[in-house]
């Protein structure tokens, strides 16, 4: 055995209680982006915001690389690409940064949040980049608000990097008094569409203060305090509720809402905190409920008892695969996610009792096991996709999970599609 | 440190993922977070390879900083060693593995794995993809094919010329295609193909390189460096024009036959495709003096410029590069058109260059199409970065006579879907047509009554000058056929600016228009 397949959980096995779950732990190589990546989507929620990553060209590569080349024409993000005589301590990075700062200021005076996101680089050489917003906040205040927070791939793994974002903007809420009304807040980026149904759900429910984190403009960030209850809309959130906590806001413990299960769970969540009715909550919830059901029939025969292999990517792993095996019987075989936070996703692992879950990543062993396990669809990163197809596997592209709209009752049936597709692609092609 | 939008070019380490990715029997170990594995999409997404690129990443993290990131690489080594068991492996670091400086080199050393193991020293905080590539394969070239390598056979009577293809590497600009197109060309001469590299090479065949007679070399950007070694080392000469375009590859045609020895004539003599004719067609006298904008790697883009003068009929307005290692080069070029070479890596740059020079045909990368659709400027692509788009599924070539034909198409066929655009303006008083419908080439999102203009963005109007245009006047230019109202517009306020007149009247434009009738 190598040396890194002696550090894998087969050596040392996770503690197994009721609750916990033996985990299989892998330490190899990760085929994974970095947090940079959730600049990709941030940047189009909170929409006067602007992300600088102070990092090298791979950084810039990679954020470029990750949004498909150049969606954006003029996009709300860049890269502070260090040089040679930065690292050589030949010009004061500081000073370097301000000046960058300026020059991005001067060509988007509409911007009203910076975003000082630290890499790798920038974390190796120890560049304060909290110093550096705070110090950047007084020049340009009250125009502009300036905050740090870290995507770099040695802290973080893809989705990891909006939970940093979004932990970084707690402080950032106004307190909410103690005697404020309470009211609901939901955390993560969702896609406008996806936030409007939810707002209407809530409100025929009879939950009036709704709020969404992040807001949509940065100066919309709903007050924080002793009476925010909130739920979170992904599972990779862990830091962020730990601040929201911090500041008093309780969470509201429920799955996440993929499905029209998940999706009824995870309202149901919101509507007994706030004491509603049950009658009420099946009267509302009904509709919205059974047009995801009969969305979810139509690609049921498809994906029933059809196995599915997850390599590790979002942390919406255990959740998807809930989903896949309560809503659409599909059987998950292994379900490989970067970082599994228990607390989150307990309820999640309670529902898919017969799938290996393992964290982290050995790539090269990963893919042994999913050789030998032959799954009906195997879902991955796009840097192991069309390997796989090659092989004769049917694959999903794990990033489209996090690109497109899924969440709630009226994206079930696309959630489900996603899945479908090239499962269906593959008996139609003839070729 | 620079502010950076988009990048033509990766780090140095993706040039070297590109060598190792291109060649068969080499294993590439790079010492990289996590994050870095993105580059592995390039290949198996934008290239559509069916196998992952051969590298193995470290993948260290935040925790083994205070512990052994050395080991961890050590181990990497031997683990990428045990399972892919490779005739040569590379080894270096990226951005964030270089600022650690744990050594590479040195560590892999140490292990004394019995096949060689090239050490790379690809600096990330000053050097970028295309020296990396340069590097890594120069770097290959001189550890298996070594001066005291044995000496080549001389040429006799009894065998025919035989050279190797240098350049083409994995996720390059159309060097699939241009590979087959030059070998059959390099057939017909009478001149055999020993190695083409990197490209389909093992290592066993980087050791064979000493024995061709020359060297041809497609891409000076990535095998100019192991080529001049090479003309040093083992005395090969190197055959430096780039067949790109009708005159150029038959100076190619020449220029191998002198090098090769050999009588050019026959093949000459043979078809140079479909390109002259199809220019000098009378059809093609629309092409004249279009305003072409040029921008790319340094080798497509001189080339580019070459065909767009000499065999379209086009004014080149603009040649410039991305790549300041050839910046010498492009000056050169540019000079011969009158004009300055660009030389940034600077996207926002070239973005207002293209503006303020408002041209009619942009022939650059996947970028300057993004601009020039911005602009509604007509567009083709003829360099790197690559696109998934640039590996068509046909075969597509931008070199020899063939490539001729291809850059015949797919430049002017922008234009002629311009002339599509044209028609819809002259008929846009019909009640089946209006501005909003676009054009159809540049597909469904690109409506004109809304283009994407973000406030910094520079538009095409804004950007030139500070002089006004009265309503009326505006409203004339507007009837102008779109493919002369840049122009228009650029000689009207040009004329306006001449004469101190701020505000530009319809007076004004018929004014400026007969004063450039002259
Ligand atoms: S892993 Fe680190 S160096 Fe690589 S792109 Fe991400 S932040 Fe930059």
């Amino acid at each position: 055995m190598t040396v890194l397949g002696a550090l894998s959980s087969l050596a040392r096995p996770a503690p197994a209680t009721p609750r916990d779950r033996p985990v299989l732990r892998e330490r190899g190589q990760r085929e994974v982006f970095c947090g940079l990546t959730g600049i990709v989507w941030l940047h189009r929620k909170i929409q006067d915001a602007f992300f600088l990553v102070v990092g090298s060209r791979t950084c810039a590569h990679l954020i470029q690389s990750a949004a498909g080349v150049m969606v954006f024409a003029e996009p709300r993000f860049a890269t502070a690409i260090m040089e040679e005589r930065d690292l050589a301590g030949l010009a004061d990075t500081n000073e370097e940064l301000d000046r960058v700062v300026d020059q991005l200021l001067a060509r988007r005076p509409d911007i009203r949040m910076l975003f000082l996101v630290g890499s790798c680089p920038s974390e190796v050489i120890k560049l304060d980049l909290s110093r550096a917003a705070q110090r950047l906040s007084t020049r340009y205040a009250p125009a502009l608000r300036v905050i740090n927070y870290s995507g770099s791939g040695i802290e973080t793994t893809f989705t990891q990097g909006e939970d940093a974002c979004l932990a970084a903007l707690v402080p950032e809420a106004p307190q909410a008094p103690a005697n404020a009304p309470p009211s609901l807040l939901v955390v993560g980026t969702l896609p406008d569409i996806v936030e409007d149904q939810f707002r209407r759900l809530f409100s025929a429910l009879g939950i009036a203060s709704v709020d969404f984190f992040p807001p949509r403009r940065s100066g919309e960030i709903a007050p924080i305090g002793p009476n925010t209850r909130f739920l979170l809309a992904q599972p990779f959130l862990g830091d962020t509720a730990q601040r929201l906590a911090s500041r008093g806001a309780k969470r509201l413990p429920a799955v996440f809402p993929f499905g029209a299960e998940g999706s009824t769970a995870w309202f149901k969540a919101a509507a007994d905190a706030w004491g509603i009715a049950d009658d009420h909550f099946q009267r509302v919830i009904a509709p919205p409920r059974d047009r995801a059901r009969r969305a979810l029939e139509r690609y049921r025969t498809a994906l029933q008892g059809k196995s599915v292999f997850f390599f590790p990517d979002s942390q919406m792993e255990p959740s998807l695969a809930r989903f896949l095996a309560r809503e659409l019987g599909m059987r998950p075989i292994e379900v490989g996610t970067p970082y599994l936070n228990k607390d989150l996703v307990a309820r999640e692992l309670e529902q898919i009792p017969e799938a290996v879950i393992s964290e982290g990543q050995d790539v090269d062993r990963q893919l042994e096991r999913c050789r030998a396990a032959r799954p009906d669809l195997v879902v991955c990163g796009l840097g192991l996709a069309n390997p796989l197809e090659a092989e004769g596997m049917t694959t999903k592209w794990s990033i489209e999970l996090v690109f497109s709209p899924v969440h709630g009752f009226d994206q079930a049936g696309d959630l489900a599609a996603l899945f479908a597709r090239p499962l269906a692609r593959r008996d139609l092609l003839r070729v | 440190m620079k502010l950076t939008v988009w990048t033509y070019e990766g780090p140095p380490h993706v040039g070297a993922m590109r060598v190792a990715t291109a060649m068969q029997g080499v294993h590439y170990v790079l010492h990289a977070p996590q994050g870095d594995t993105y580059a592995d999409l390039l290949f198996t997404m934008i290239e559509r390879r069916d196998h992952r690129p051969p590298v193995t990443y470290t993948t260290f993290q935040a925790r083994d900083l205070g512990g052994d990131t050395a080991e961890l690489f050590k181990t990497a080594v031997r683990d990428a060693y045990e399972r892919f068991k490779p005739e040569a492996m590379i080894v270096g670091a990226s951005c964030t593995a270089e600022l650690i400086q744990d050594d590479p080199g040195g560590l892999a050393r140490a292990i004394a794995l019995p096949i060689p193991v090239i050490p790379l020293d690809l600096p990330s905080y000053q050097k970028k993809e295309n020296w990396g590539a340069a590097e890594t394969f120069y770097q290959m070239v001189r550890t298996l094919a070594p001066g005291d390598a044995q000496p080549r056979p001389a040429p006799d009577a009894t065998r025919r010329p035989r050279c190797n293809i240098l350049g083409p590497t994995a996720l390059g600009f159309r060097h699939r295609d241009d590979l087959v197109e030059i070998t059959r060309l390099l057939q017909r001469l009478g001149v055999d193909v020993a190695v083409t590299a990197p490209l389909g090479a093992s290592p066993a065949d980087l050791r064979r390189l000493p024995q061709a007679d020359f060297n041809v070399v497609l891409y000076p950007e990535i095998a100019g460096t192991a080529a001049a070694w090479l003309e040093r080392t083992h005395g090969q000469p190197s055959v430096r024009t780039i067949p790109i375009g009708v005159g150029a590859t038959r100076d190619f045609i020449r220029e191998v036959a002198e090098i090769a020895g050999i009588d050019p004539a026959p093949v000459l003599a043979e078809s140079a495709g479909r390109l002259p004719w199809w220019s000098r067609s009378v059809d093609s006298n629309y092409l004249t003096n279009k305003r072409v904008f040029i921008f790319g790697d340094a080798t497509h883009a001189i080339a580019a410029a070459r065909v767009a003068a000499e065999e379209l009929g086009f004014e080149v307005v603009g040649l410039g590069a991305y790549n300041r290692e050839f910046a010498r080069e492009v000056r050169a070029a540019a000079a011969k058109y009158g004009v300055e070479a660009l030389i940034t890596d600077d996207y926002l740059e070239v973005e207002r260059v293209i503006a303020e020079l408002q041209p009619e045909l942009v022939l650059g990368t996947q970028m300057e199409r993004h601009i020039a659709k911005r602009l509604r400027i007509s567009c083709a692509v003829i360099s790197a970065p690559a696109h998934v788009q640039d590996f068509p599924a046909r075969y597509s070539p931008q070199m020899g006579f063939e490539g001729a034909n291809v850059l015949f198409d797919t430049w002017v066929h922008p234009l002629v879907m311009g002339l599509e655009e044209h028609l819809l303006a002259m008929f846009r008083d019909d009640f089946e047509f209006n501005d909003a419908a676009g054009a159809s080439h540049l597909g469904a999102g690109a409506a004109s009554a809304s283009p994407p203009a973000p406030a910094a963005a520079p538009d095409a109007a804004a950007v030139a000058s500070v002089i006004a245009w009265s309503d009326e006047a505006q409203a004339e230019l507007a009837k102008i056929p779109f493919f002369v109202r840049g122009k228009a517009r650029r000689n009207t306020e040009q004329f306006a600016a001449s004469r101190g007149i701020a505000l530009v009247h319809l007076e004004t434009l018929y004014d400026a228009r007969s004063h450039f009738a002259r």
